[in-house]
């Protein structure tokens, strides 16, 4: 019978509520991004996360990722969370390890807002997420975390870097091919409205990122240490590189620049998190740059609207990370883990290849075909009126930066305004 | 020459900005205004306190223009700033004294053409 640890529990504790907080930080790194008439819907696409799918995985989606089942999908014992008690789970609480993996699930369906902001309607996009939880992201983390396939062949995932990464980068892709692209997209310049609350965005997620690799442990002891070390070394060599690279071919380097390399580092780092030498992350770091930095250049040349470049910085840095762990990582640091090619290991390549394609084809498959049938019963896309008037008024009654001015209080007592309207101050008004 | 004042709905700018161009009409000053065209009040709510917002927000266009241009300017503008539903706004076409470029003191006509007469 396993027994908690004290020391594994806190730090697990902490790690929890770190990781929860990177879907707040994500809100404001998409929030920044975005216009100001969307920046409300923006962030509030990450945040209903925190309900919706933290509902989803403590009623069902856990049971089905991570309890026994199949090679494929995990069973129903622990549905409803019958069966998630205080006995130990490893040497944590299995109530806490049920949390602590649903902080996962909620960080990951929001990344996949990124995408299909200023234009997807509110109810549809809370219901894709409910569907999408049980459908794709319960399965492939059971394939890689759960005892699934993945697991038995070997696949290096340390904190997600297929589950969540290239998952949520690909579905992302998808989500956006299937809603088509704005209506100005392209035709006008769509400018992020707020680049500081992204930068706060992009600090707040590096803070959360601590717990989302450290914790992957599942303890707090040497593999937790060498994790958190790697998760600050990553995104400070992706973020020189990505500035020097900005630097070369604009002449600046940019603040959304900054802010999207930390984010990069981070996704690139959390497979190999727990598997690399120290001086093996800073190297992964600053070569997971290289494709994210040009993905994103060549993308908004193109009529692809990943809106927020969540592929791009997701999918194709979660598929580098994966394939770079395959790379660098020793047994010297891990003996758990596996070497990698420069420890003379090529083959461990082709594993992490091979889950990262079989997650990429199955997330992509998936959320086509959810979208397409939920696009059957209800229209996913604002009409272009609303999409011009803003989806913060049209989806949710309410602005970001409202000034009052020529607002009227309506009292719940009385039919019609409560005090008398305005006076017509504006010559316009008064010529009408 | 005149001056034309526009008052159109925000998300037509871009449209209104892109048929000026088209039609050659250069020189103009935006801002952005609050104002009510009698459309349907919209309603918000904030923690249970429901308001009506009685004024939209518009933006406001001033172009001075000379005579040949009055016509041009005024339908680029009816043509791209309408959605047919009520509050796209008004065009005010108003008599000009005198117009002067700080730049160099030419006036009225040669005020407002632009810098280069190939363009016209």
């Amino acid at each position: 019978m396993d027994q908690i640890s004290g020391a594994d529990t806190a730090w697990m504790l902490a790690t929890t509520a770190l990781v929860l907080l990177m879907t707040p930080a994500l809100a404001f790194f998409y929030g920044g991004l975005v216009r100001a008439k969307n920046s409300l819907n923006t962030m509030m696409m990450s945040f209903v996360a925190l309900g919706v799918v933290g509902l989803v995985w403590a009623l069902l989606a856990y049971s089905l990722a991570f309890s026994e089942g199949s090679a494929l999908l995990g069973g129903t014992a622990n549905a409803l969370l019958a069966g998630v008690n205080t006995e130990a789970k490893g040497t944590i609480p299995h109530v806490l390890f049920m949390a602590y993996q649903g902080t996962f699930a909620i960080i990951t369906a929001a990344l996949i807002s990124g995408a299909v902001v200023e234009r997807m309607r509110f109810g549809p996009y809370v219901l894709f997420l409910v569907v999408w939880s049980l459908v794709v992201y319960a399965p492939v983390a059971h394939w890689v975390w759960g005892g699934g396939w993945l697991m038995t062949r070997g696949i290096l995932d340390f904190a997600g870097g297929t589950v969540v990464h290239i998952n949520a980068g690909v579905s992302a892709l998808v989500a956006a091919l299937v809603l088509g692209t704005r209506k100005d997209y392209g035709r006008q310049a769509i400018l992020p409205h707020n680049v500081p609350f992204t930068l706060l965005g992009a600090g707040l997620l590096w803070f959360g990122w601590f717990g989302f690799n450290g914790g992957s442990a599942l303890g707090a002891n040497g593999l937790a240490g060498l994790a958190f070390t790697n998760t600050f070394l990553a995104p400070m060599a992706t973020l020189v590189v990505w500035a020097l690279l900005d630097y070369a071919r604009t002449g600046h380097a940019t603040a959304v620049g900054g802010a999207t390399a930390i984010v990069v580092g981070l996704v690139a780092i959390t497979p190999a998190a727990g598997f690399v030498s120290p001086l093996g992350a800073l190297a992964l770091g600053g070569l997971a740059a290289f494709p994210s930095y040009f993905a994103i250049v060549l993308r908004s040349r193109t009529r692809l609207d990943d809106s927020l470049d969540v592929f791009a910085g997701h999918g194709i840095g979660g598929l580098t990370g994966a394939l770079l762990t395959g790379v660098f990582a020793s047994k010297g640091w891990n003996s758990a883990g596996a070497d990698g090619l420069l420890a003379g290991n090529p083959g461990q390549v082709a594993v992490q290849a091979l889950g990262a394609f079989t997650s990429l084809l199955y997330a992509g498959v998936m959320t086509f075909v959810i979208l397409k049938l939920l696009g059957q019963v209800v229209a996913l896309r604002a009409a272009p009126k609303v999409e011009g008037l803003g989806m913060d008024v049209s989806q949710h009654g309410e602005e970001a930066y409202a000034s009052g001015e020529g607002s009227i209080l309506v009292l719940p007592a009385e039919e019609g305004p409560a005090l008398a309207p305005a006076p017509s101050l504006t010559p316009h008004v008064a010529a009408r | 020459m005149k001056l034309i004042v526009a008052i159109i709905r925000p998300d037509r700018l871009n449209e209104v900005l892109e048929a000026l161009y088209r039609a050659e009409v250069r020189g103009l000053t935006v801002s952005r205004v609050m104002g009510h065209g009698g459309e349907t009040d919209r309603v918000e709510t904030y923690r249970g306190v429901t308001v009506k917002m009685e004024l939209q927000e518009k933006v406001r266009l001033e172009i001075g223009v000379s005579e040949p241009f009055v016509d041009i300017t005024v339908n680029a503008i009816l043509a791209s700033a309408r959605t047919g539903e009520v509050g796209d706004g008004k065009v005010f076409v108003l008599d000009v004294a005198q117009v002067h470029r700080i730049r160099t003191g030419e006036r009225d006509e040669a005020a407002v053409t632009p810098p280069q007469p190939a363009e016209v």
